[in-house]
């Protein structure tokens, strides 16, 4: 594990440890974001559930 | 057919001249915003000119785009001139000829007195005029498209603007990078022959898209 | 023509398609129940297919074809849902896998560049992204378009179903990407024809995911983005050249290239790295297409019991 520590102190580090950590970051909310999504979903809280019901309102604004 | 619909949406657009005069007036206030913001200083200004009139330019233009076609989407003339013999494509020429008219030529027209403000010569003020005329009608017809698939929705101004800045980026450079050009003496004819290009393309293609865009918004 | 309808008396258990008479029987392709041709009416020959009882059309999905392999079987969202489920720890697994031994051989098998140190690895997550961003985008416009063209609704969910991933790696490539410009060139970011192309990029993905999102009839919302997407997809080559133009003509913009030579185990690395982006993506789009189902086909009796 020599080289992990001699990243830790190479000068590029803060470089090469953002961009690999944004990137598992942006990954890993990703993720997330889907778990919450089948959260909403079993709820039945989904704001894609509820525009269904809010489509006969919009269609009348629309008309309107 | 299509004379009677371009006169019915410039008399249109007279009775609302209101609306028309005030992306006028966002133009101007625009432009003059940057000299305020920037420093008055004559080097700096005769640089960033051409980029700030056409970027104002391509925000006027976005905020008139919901002028195409949303009076008519809501009190149903749209449908029924959907619903005509003519082809769609004809119908959405005609408005995209009525709202370039309407909305683009007093830009056109206004820019040189703006670009004066900003030090630029004579050379530059006639290649401000000539690439704002050809960019303006490309401006109007992509524009359209966005109008058209964003009739009626919530918020549908600034989804427009989202929307149809990627499409209009290749006309921006191509703009300004021809008063650039001609600024600072180099010939800006490649640049405006590839302006005259991108107007040929889309003035074909686009209101294809935007025939189907409207057909999808108004089903 | 033939029609095709229940025989009067019976409850509606039909599976409606219809096929050429001459054959007195056929077979459903997706359930493999037979069915029954009732004899004639007003003098044509009047075909009907019924399920051999009403369980095998429930689970079959009311899809019956002459042909004997079934192209389109699961381009039914109730066919697709349960196939969806199955391949997804399929891509998963090997995906977390790949990235491990991407990481790996990136950081301890690779040797450091002799140029740029060791600052150059962060290319082995940046290009694989900068390409899952525009295939993602590409194939969101074929689903986008076939979905538009065929009215298919499965491959419109396909297409809002990948534009969040490829945004997000888009956004990852632009990241990673001046994190990589700033030890290397010394500028955090440079309006260069690919990075600006690559901003552009971001930008139709999230007028797509926008314009999606502000429309609340699904159908009218996948033609929208289908139009957006396609429009988009004409542009992305048209915008990448006129900043290349916009570039070369303006004789004092730096074009930089990543000149360094790529050593076996560099190009193995990026390679893994890609094919585990890939494999991700797939699961991702895959897990997520399953949630639009859901959300979308609710009135729908098969999610009660697939969703149990």
């Amino acid at each position: 594990m020599g080289l992990i520590r001699y990243f830790a102190t190479d000068k590029y580090a803060v470089y090469i440890w953002g961009s690999y950590g944004v990137t598992f970051l942006l990954l890993g909310a990703e993720v997330l974001m889907l778990l919450k999504r089948k959260r909403n979903l079993t709820r039945g809280h989904s704001p894609k559930l509820e525009s269904r019901d809010n489509r006969l309102e919009t269609s009348f604004q629309e008309i309107r | 057919m299509f004379g009677w619909l371009v006169w019915r949406d410039l008399i249109l657009a007279w009775r609302r001249r209101a609306d028309v005069l005030a992306t006028l007036f966002f133009f101007i206030i625009v432009v003059s915003l940057f000299p305020l913001g920037i420093g008055p200083e004559r080097e700096t200004l005769r640089t960033i000119a051409p980029g700030v009139v056409w970027v104002a330019a391509l925000l006027a233009s976005m905020l008139s785009l919901g002028r195409i076609f949303g009076n008519d989407y809501q009190d149903g003339t749209l449908e029924q001139l959907l619903l005509t013999p003519q082809p769609a494509y004809l119908v959405v020429l005609a408005k995209v000829l009525a709202h370039w008219i309407v909305s683009e030529i007093p830009l056109v027209l206004i820019a040189p007195v703006l670009g004066v403000q900003f030090g630029l010569s004579q050379n530059g003020l006639a290649i401000v005029v000539v690439s704002l005329l050809l960019g303006t009608p490309v401006l109007s017809v992509i524009g359209s498209v966005g109008a058209a698939l964003t009739l009626g929705l919530r918020a549908a101004n600034v989804l427009v603007a989202l929307l149809v800045l990627p499409l209009y980026i290749p006309v921006l450079i191509f703009g300004s990078g021809a008063v650039q050009a001609s600024v600072t003496g180099s010939s800006p004819q490649a640049w405006l022959l590839l302006l005259g290009a991108m107007l040929i393309v889309s003035l074909v293609f686009a209101p294809w898209a935007t025939s189907a865009a409207l057909r999808i918004s108004v089903e | 023509m033939f029609r095709s309808y229940s025989p009067p008396g019976q409850p509606a258990r039909r599976c409606g398609y219809l096929w050429n008479s001459g054959i007195d029987f056929s077979l459903c392709l997706q359930c493999r129940s037979q069915t029954k041709v009732y004899g004639t009416r007003y003098g044509i020959k009047v075909v009907t297919a019924t399920h051999s009882d009403a369980l095998d059309q429930r689970k079959c999905g009311n899809f019956m074809s002459k042909n004997r392999i079934n192209l389109y079987k699961y381009a039914a969202p109730a066919n697709f849902y349960p196939l969806a489920g199955k391949l997804i720890p399929l891509f998963a697994v090997p995906s977390a896998i790949l990235f491990i031994l991407g990481m790996y051989v990136g950081f301890f098998v690779a040797p450091t560049d002799a140029v740029q140190g060791e600052s150059y690895r962060i290319l082995f997550i940046h290009v694989p992204a900068a390409w899952m961003g525009m295939f993602l985008y590409v194939l969101m416009a074929i689903y986008a378009g076939v979905g538009w063209a065929f009215n298919a609704r499965l491959a419109s969910m396909m297409a809002t179903a990948i534009s969040p991933t490829g945004a997000i790696f888009t956004f990852i490539s632009l990241v990673t990407g001046s994190l990589w410009g700033r030890p290397a060139w010394g500028v955090w970011w440079v309006w260069d024809a690919r990075l600006t192309s690559t901003l552009i990029l971001l930008f139709l993905y999230i007028g797509f995911i926008s314009l999606q999102s502000s429309i609340d009839d699904a159908r009218r919302a996948d033609r929208a983005g289908a139009v957006l997407a396609l429009v988009g997809v004409i542009n992305v080559p048209i915008i990448y050249f006129s900043v290349q133009w916009w570039n070369s003509l303006h004789q004092g913009a730096t074009i930089t290239k990543n000149s360094f030579k790529m050593a076996p185990s560099m190009a193995a690395a990026m390679l893994i790295l890609l094919g585990a982006c890939w494999l991700y993506s797939i699961a991702v789009v895959l897990v997520r297409v399953r949630y639009i189902i859901r959300e979308r086909e609710q009135e729908a009796p098969w999610l009660a019991e697939a969703t149990a």
